[in-house]
């Protein structure tokens, strides 16, 4: 029965879609027409093949749904290396404009590919991460499976097609212009969709928990799943010019525009990039250590001052403009305040490794989930202290941003991420240890030094474009013009680009040892059988 | 009164002792000597039912 409410709802959508791609008034919304077009057509067959057919009745309830997390484990590894290689090819393009080649102008020069970059790293691989990890967290420490059945893969197709509607926008011009939210009106209800069918397949699952007590990391990844579905509908909120096509125009304007981005923009590093991956590190990284949490009750205190504190911080990105000066100093005082919980929470994950300290020498995978917790600290200090508004007024609109973020981006989320694949694979193919542990060691090295070079360069560059641009002779006049400070980071820009090629490379290494330990290392179960006739 | 003013009025008086009410309470009940056996069973789930969820006739261990 619920087949025939399927086929009549797809069936509708590919009408729908066929209708806008003929009426469509831009280039980005026929092609999302046809692509969806295309897509529920596909679905219609495979749902109508289904359709009648006998269901055979297993009872799953005493597994794991383990295949979702797989296919979300793939899905992170692919979006990662698209991410790394744009975030590469747009840093080549700042150094050698020519890269803007011609025949691509208006698809893929600088201005088209950095937002499909950010958005790639950001909500496609550290999306994908955040929503395989969240499922793996939360049926091993509710030790119940998945609520909703199926729901969950609709959650990860449809966040695929959410990635690939927005990437292809971007290329194709469909933006709304608003930095790590830029898709447009369509893409934003889907996506609403979809994280509504995500929270509820996790709050499902919480709420048929067996354990009497909800594990710190549920409720940073629940925190996460509501502040960033909160923060999603607000900033998003648009009226689309027409409805067959895909220019819309925001329902905020002037300061309280820029300070409901901002609250967005900066909301979606603290739930989306650090509470998220907190939830992550909270589970991941006792179970590498064999430690439980160093303390479970400054965990629970991070827990609620981040949350209550970051949500105020986000008017520090509009220091001297038209917003309050009032509004900016709170921004940035909570910005200060924000320090102490992140702090205790690297402490706290640091800590739990007492006691294992010598496993640092034996485990690169260990390495890499501590040196994270170092560029979370490293990062979560140099954030604070950009925020305060005598700093930002050298800081700001130069490379020191970038470089920040991607202290905490590549360094916190990246490497997290690569200490969780690397311990998640095993465990969800069944194999008895990675392929290789040399070449984590490899990874480890090349994407530690890649940031370092990264970070390092864009210190340099972004402290002297800031003073070159504030620099005034003796009578009033500054002494450079803007291109003086673009041709005087050139250097900079090249030592930047290797960085993050070396962190590619990295990378690349990580997808041969996960596709060798997929294919070629022993599974559990048959070591088990071969160890058996020694007695 | 015009809605913004008063919502401002609250923001800035009993809202906001609220919430830090709130705040405090939360931090002196996780720091409550009572918890201690809990938060360490608690702490110790990332170790339990890691290959099966908890089956039906037999309590998580």
């Amino acid at each position: 029965m619920a087949n025939y409410v399927k086929l009549i709802v797809l069936g509708l959508v590919v009408l729908f879609a066929m209708m806008g791609a003929s009426y469509a008034r831009d280039l980005a919304y026929q092609v999302h027409m046809i692509m969806v077009m295309i897509i529920a057509a596909g679905v219609f067959v495979w749902t109508l093949r289904r359709t009648d057919e006998p269901v055979l009745a297993n009872d799953l309830s005493r597994e794991y749904n383990d295949d979702v997390i797989r296919a979300g484990v793939i899905a992170t590894l692919f979006w990662g290396i698209a991410g790394f290689l744009v975030g590469v090819v747009i840093a080549f393009q700042l150094a050698f404009p020519v890269l803007n080649f011609d025949w691509a102008q208006g698809y893929a020069n600088f201005g088209r590919l950095r937002p499909l970059h950010t958005s790639a790293v950001i909500f496609a691989f550290g999306g994908n991460a955040l929503i395989c990890c969240s499922f793996y967290i939360v049926q091993r420490t509710c030790a119940a499976r998945l609520w909703g059945g199926n729901l969950a893969w609709f959650v990860f197709w449809g966040y695929q097609l959410f990635i690939v509607l927005a990437a292809t926008g971007y290329l194709l011009g469909g933006t709304q212009s608003k930095e790590y939210a830029e898709p447009e009106w369509y893409i934003d209800l889907w996506l609403a969709v979809v994280w509504i069918a995500y929270l509820a397949v996790f709050l499902g699952t919480l709420i048929k928990r067996k354990e009497p007590h909800i594990y710190v990391a549920n409720w940073f990844l629940l925190s996460f799943i509501v502040t960033v579905a909160m923060l999603h509908v607000v900033n998003n909120l648009a009226i689309p010019v027409s409805i067959w096509g895909s220019k819309s125009v925001i329902v905020w304007s002037g300061v309280q525009d820029a300070m409901v981005q901002w609250w967005y923009g900066h909301n979606a590093v603290g739930f989306f990039l650090t509470a998220g991956f907190l939830g992550m590190m909270y589970y991941f990284i006792p179970k590498a250590a064999g430690r439980p949490v160093f303390s479970y009750k400054l965990s629970i205190i991070h827990f609620w001052s981040l949350i209550f504190i970051y949500i105020w911080a986000g008017p520090h990105h509009l220091h001297y403009t038209a917003l309050p000066d009032w509004a900016s100093t709170l921004g940035m005082v909570f910005s200060v305040v924000l320090w102490m919980p992140s702090w205790g929470g690297m402490i706290n994950g640091l800590m739990t490794l007492s006691g294992a300290w010598d496993k640092l020498r034996t485990d690169p995978v260990i390495r890499m989930m501590v040196i994270s917790l170092g560029f979370y600290g490293m990062s979560t200090f140099e954030g604070p202290m950009m925020s305060i508004r005598a700093v930002n007024s050298l800081s700001h609109y130069t490379d020191w941003t970038i470089g920040h973020v991607h202290s905490g981006a590549l360094g916190w989320n990246g490497m997290i991420t690569f200490g969780c694949l690397y311990f998640l694979v095993p465990k969800l193919w069944k194999k008895e240890r990675l392929y290789s542990l040399n070449l984590v060691s490899w990874h480890f090295w090349l994407a530690t030094i890649g940031i370092v070079l990264y970070a390092a360069s864009m210190w340099v560059t972004g402290i002297m474009e800031g003073l070159m641009w504030r620099e005034v002779d003796a009578n009033g006049f500054l002494v450079n013009s803007f291109a003086d400070t673009v041709s005087a980071k050139f250097p900079m820009y090249i030592v930047r680009g290797l960085g993050g090629g070396l962190f590619l490379a990295g990378a690349g290494i990580m997808c041969y040892n996960i596709w060798m330990t997929i294919r070629a290392v022993p599974s559990r179960e048959r070591s088990l059988v071969a160890a058996v006739p020694a007695e | 009164m015009e809605t913004y003013t008063f919502l401002r009025q609250l923001a800035d008086s009993w809202f906001l002792l609220a919430m830090f009410v709130f705040f405090i309470g939360v931090i002196l009940f996780a720091l409550r000597p009572g918890s201690n056996a809990r938060h360490r069973h608690t702490a110790n789930v990332v170790f339990r039912n890691e290959d099966k969820p908890a089956q039906p006739e037999e309590k998580p261990q």
